[in-house]
């Protein structure tokens, strides 16, 4: 397979690895490091391509496992992950959507959940996948995957409902 | 878009029953500037998610990088398969050799054994000669 045959097929949902990096890493810059090294794995991996059916799936799935294994040696090495764009990014987003801060706390929210709800959070809410394409990816059961969404979007009105009534940011 | 219904699909949403295309009617109603009193709270919610699918990889992949690394990993293959190649061959010739030293050890050996039985009956030649002796005493004394 050839360079733009490559970026072709990777193009369309390298900014969905993107993403759920980001969730998962918090940090831009480590989420776009995370996204590099997966197309190249991907790109490494080039021959076999054609065996699987679902590439993007595929990418997905490595994106959740590279970033579980950044984040665990990050833990056992016991440093803190660098993110201080996260701020900046916060109040660029809230200038975008012209919303109010609450739109933001979604984010933090967010990044307070278990790392499964998170990944299935982002993957159906944001990404729009079906349940058993996200089953797939993460190598679950669909029912589980249902239970993690049902909680992860629970967890999310609950504390939203609590900002917005005690007012704290 | 009547509220109740969206009330019910809410509902729904939060069990995670809703599919795909209910959860888009979900965020297109919640983008709206006019929702329900009552379910303005859960608008943030629906507004960030359309938000979030706003951001895009930006950075470069360096394929020129990634095509010495491929190419780098591909000589290490061939290398690899050249070593193996090479002891194959070592592993034949040693053994070819081998045999030829231990045939050559076993000639010897064959040549040696001959050699000493050779020895033992020239031995035997030399004391059968004596017969000879024998033989020309009595020949003169029937001549005679």
């Amino acid at each position: 397979m050839q360079q733009s045959e490559f970026l072709n097929v990777v193009m369309p949902f390298k900014d969905k690895l993107f993403r759920l990096a980001k969730r998962l890493l918090v940090s831009t810059e480590e989420a776009e490091d995370a996204t590099q090294e997966v197309l190249i794995k991907l790109w490494n991996k080039n021959t076999s391509f054609e065996k699987y059916k679902n590439v993007e799936a595929f990418a997905m799935t490595m994106t959740k496992n590279f970033c579980l294994d950044r984040l665990k040696s990050k833990q056992a090495g016991n440093l803190k992950l660098v993110h201080s764009n996260y701020q900046e990014k916060g109040s660029l987003l809230q200038n975008q959507i012209e919303a109010k801060d609450s739109v933001s706390w979604v984010e933090k929210i967010m990044d307070e959940l278990p790392e499964q709800q998170k990944m299935v959070l982002q993957l159906r809410d944001v990404e729009e996948y079906d349940y058993d394409e996200i089953a797939e990816m993460l190598d679950m059961q669909p029912t589980a995957v249902r239970v993690a969404l049902s909680r992860a979007r629970k967890t999310v009105r609950e504390k939203l409902v609590q900002k917005h009534n005690y007012g704290i940011g | 878009m009547e509220s109740d219904n969206i009330e019910k699909l809410v509902e729904k949403y939060f069990e995670a029953a809703t599919t795909v295309a209910e959860e888009e009617t979900l965020r297109a109603y919640f983008s709206e500037k006019s929702v329900a009193p009552q379910l303005e709270q859960y608008a943030p919610m629906f507004q960030y998610f359309s938000s979030a699918k706003e951001e895009k990889f930006t950075k470069q992949v360096p394929l020129d990088t990634i095509a010495s690394v491929t190419k780098k990993r591909f000589n290490y293959k061939w290398l690899s398969v050249a070593a193996v190649g090479l002891l194959m061959f070592g592993i034949y010739f040693g053994k070819s050799y081998q045999e030829k030293r231990e045939a050559e050890f076993a000639y010897q050996e064959t040549k040696k054994a001959m050699n000493l039985l050779a020895q033992n009956f020239n031995r035997g030649t030399e004391k059968v000669a004596y017969l000879n002796q024998f033989e020309e005493t009595k020949q003169k004394v029937y001549n005679k």
